[in-house]
């Protein structure tokens, strides 16, 4: 047998993620075959707005995804040179991102910086002793001195936005190619683009994907030599770990909603198609939950997983599965939390819904009730439900910092960047301040959450029949 | 009214009851005494006998729903879910796991996190309706835009972040206020100001987006025609009835927190260090001591219930075309 140079490893958040993407490549399939369902999303797609966030959005999921592969390398032990398989679960984020991951500073140190933030009592070559700022390990460690760092940085942002802006036009030209019309010359398409002629905002899209590319270009190549967003106070990466912690926020945002789903939806049907006791019982649940305020429920069943977890250290191989399980249940109580809204609205409907003519005529010719609930019912309530998931991600990705700094949201050892701001409120008591960490924290999470909003705003705009107009 | 509100109140004792079973199972269920006892005793090192003494103290030494020792009613009473859980109903909250008596406790914090949350609940409203009208009036202009999109802004904004914002802006670099603290009487105003402050501005994103279209949603009514047509000014028009129509919804919605305002705050309450219920709940969540979560959940769904229920008497007052039945 060969031996792999590395183990697969499935933790439970990835294989939900995997089945959350099968279920979005199912419907989007069956969007693009029904013409009443894709002209919605066409007006979605008329608005430069979404669009641009739709980037911004992808960039965060292609990250996140990248970081939901998971393995276990092979290691050779050292005394008796057999390859085990390590107890480190890493991911394919963390190969790529590599240099950043293994580059630990002792502690803080600034942006960009060559020293840290902190006083070491170091030796001089002449034998005595002195206190000052020590040079960083691997921040500018190929500078002489602080002098020349600012030409320095200077000159690789200069050479990777060149190399980004060079690729875009690369992009955008042979985008230009695809997209002019048969025998149209290349210049007057290029017009058209710059123009934002046409229906769909390609113009917006592309000038996002430009500035995003030359972002990228530029973090990625100034991260090799610098800590572009400091390091905290284990001397890790900032960057890094701000990378690390989008498939938190994207993991809480999302298996939060594939978790409650199924049970809005079956319950809230149910409730307004059956009437009666199963609606009575169906009301009860829903209302017992809703009533407990979400904070404390969510308080109560993570303190309960956390005795469970230390009264039982040994049921978890390594922290990453610890963080995982502790991470998986907390989508699980966020979905209790939330599902009974759109349990509720689901019901509404289905109420209004029952007496519709089209589904009497679907009983009184004898179809069953679970074919007249998925076949006639579900599709006319699928707008409500694909409004819900939407709005609700953005709130969900804002709770994890809540929640964490409440110490009832992510293990503590996972990145996210409700645990970056928790140990923020420490580092803006220093003097001089820590800012860097929590600045990270808040532009990353601000960028995703507004996007979410502004694309989420244009799905409702779009499917909600009472705006429409 | 008076026969609806009691079956309302007689409506809440099943869901109480079912609050009350879920977080039993929660917290005895999941993990057993021992386990807790476990927990807070360390452990590593911990020893049977310390275990045993630390369930008597606390009386969680009793079978959970069903004691076959006992004769008669006590079968069902000498119970950890009859003297732990049931109890709660009668508003006996026992004692901590640390010892304290929790509902003496609950009503010296009540105070401070009603300081503080009850003028952000009323700030609030003026202010968020406020910017509601003011988008409203400007509708559609450039304002509006801005309006709108600054609020999109705001709302994609962490609440922790204008948390330790404002605490950096107002008291570390300007020092207008202290940073955290609070006190008796009127010099806790000063300790108020900033927690206030943050409290509203937290919510301007979401409310007055939120207000601004159930202000529009009313602009384009018919009987707002009419007062147009009839020559009214448009200041007129907005504030003789398209407001009192527009706070319905408004009203419906803020009452269900009214209950609330005495559990405060979580986030404000511990990062401003107010010794209010927030902080509590923070502090047992910490020390992991679950008499006190178990309590504070009991509460907050008593309280979340008496605000649905003074939602719909709000409704009839509001809205004489709503009758309760």
């Amino acid at each position: 047998m060969t031996e792999m140079p590395f183990e697969l490893k499935l933790l439970w958040t990835d294989s939900l993620i995997f089945i959350l993407i099968g279920f979005i490549v199912v419907f989007i399939v069956y969007t693009l075959r029904h013409e009443h369902l894709r002209v919605p999303w066409r007006q979605v797609a008329l608005r430069p707005m979404a669009m641009a966030s739709l980037v911004v959005l992808c960039i965060y999921v292609v990250i996140g995804l990248m970081d939901s592969i998971h393995y276990r390398p092979l290691q050779r032990s050292q005394n008796s040179g057999v390859a085990v398989y390590s107890n480190e679960v890493l991911s394919l984020l963390d190969k790529v991102a590599m240099p950043l991951r293994a580059r630990t500073e002792k502690t803080y140190s600034a942006p960009f910086a060559m020293q840290a933030f902190t006083k070491e009592t170091v030796e001089k070559p002449d034998g005595g002793l002195a206190r000052e700022y020590p040079r960083l390990l691997f921040g500018g460690a190929h500078l002489k001195d602080e002098g020349a760092r600012a030409g320095d940085i200077a000159s690789r942002a200069g050479a990777a936005t060149l190399a980004a802006l060079g690729c875009w036009l690369l992009l955008v030209g042979s985008f230009l190619l695809f997209w002019r019309k048969p025998g149209e010359p290349f210049i007057q398409a290029a017009r058209r683009l710059v123009r934002g002629e046409g229906d769909f905002p390609w113009r917006t899209v592309l000038i996002t994907v430009g500035t995003l590319l030359v972002l990228a270009a530029n973090a990625g190549h100034l991260s090799l030599y610098y800590h572009i967003l400091g390091t905290d106070q284990a001397g890790q990466d900032v960057f890094y770990k701000s990378l690390k912690s989008i498939r938190t926020g994207l993991v809480i945002g999302t298996v939060t909603t594939l978790v409650m789903l199924p049970f809005a939806a079956l319950f809230g049907i149910m409730a307004g198609y059956f009437r009666g006791w199963v609606d009575d019982i169906i009301q009860y649940v829903y209302t017992t939950l809703s009533s407990i305020p979400g904070v404390l429920l969510i308080a109560a069943a993570i303190l309960s997983l956390q005795l469970y977890i230390e009264t039982n250290p040994d049921s978890f191989t390594s922290t990453t599965e610890r963080a995982d399980t502790r991470l998986l249940f907390l989508c699980m109580i966020l979905g209790v939390t939330s599902w009974t809204s759109l349990c509720r609205l689901l019901r509404g409907e289905t109420l209004k819904l029952r007496e519709v003519d089209y589904i009497q005529a679907a009983l009184a010719l004898g179809s069953s009730h679970i074919s007249v609930m998925a076949r006639h019912v579900l599709p006319n309530v699928m707008h409500i439900i694909l409004i819900t998931v939407v709005l609700d991600f953005s709130g969900l990705v804002l709770a994890e910092a809540v929640l964490s700094y409440v110490g009832v949201g992510v293990d503590p050892t996972m990145n996210s960047w409700g645990n970056m701001i928790v140990s923020a409120r420490l580092e803006m008591a220093r003097e001089p301040i820590v800012w860097w960490s929590l600045t990270t924290a808040f532009v990353f999470m601000f960028a995703l959450v507004l996007a979410a909003n502004l694309f989420s705003d244009a799905v409702r705009d779009a499917f909600d029949p009472r705006l429409r107009k | 009214m008076i026969a609806y509100i009691i079956r309302r109140l007689l409506y809440a004792i099943p869901i109480l009851l079912g609050v009350n079973l879920l977080t039993f199972a929660l917290f005895f269920f999941i993990n057993s005494p021992d386990d807790m006892a476990r927990i807070h005793l360390g452990v590593k090192r911990v020893t049977p006998e310390a275990i045993v003494k630390w369930k008597e103290d606390r009386g969680y030494n009793k079978p959970l729903l069903y004691n076959n020792e006992r004769i008669g009613a006590e079968k069902l009473t000498d119970t950890i879910f009859f003297r732990h859980s049931l109890s709660l109903f009668v508003f006996d909250f026992g004692r901590s796991d640390q010892g304290r008596d929790i509902g003496y406790d609950i009503y010296q914090r009540m105070w401070p996190s009603l300081a503080i949350a009850l003028p952000i609940f009323l700030v609030g409203i003026l202010v968020h309706v406020t910017f509601a009208m003011l988008l409203a009036f400007f509708r559609g202009s450039y304002l509006d835009t801005a309006g709108v999109v600054l609020c999109v802004i705001m709302m994609s904004i962490s609440s922790l972040f204008y948390v330790i914002g404002g605490q950096y802006l107002i008291s570390m670099l300007l020092q207008l206020v202290p940073i955290s603290g609070y006190d008796v009487g009127l010099e806790a105003v000063k300790f108020l100001i900033l927690p206030v402050i943050v409290g509203v501005v937290g919510g301007i994103g979401a409310s007055t987006r939120l207000y601004r279209t159930f202000f529009l949603e009313e602009i384009n009514k018919d009987y707002v025609r009419t007062a147009r047509a009839k020559g009214l000014s448009e200041m007129r028009v907005l504030f003789r009835h398209v407001l009192k129509n527009a706070m319905i919804p408004i009203l419906t919605g803020v009452v269900v927190v009214i209950p609330l305002l005495f559990t405060g705050s979580l986030i404000l309450e511990s990062f401003f260090a107010i010794p209010g219920l927030g902080s509590y709940t923070i502090d047992a969540i910490n020390s992991q001591d679950f008499a006190i979560v178990r309590a504070m959940v009991f509460l907050g769904s008593v309280l979340y219930i008496a605000g649905l229920i003074l939602t719909d008497i709000t409704y009839t007052l509001v809205d004489p075309r709503v009758r309760l039945e």
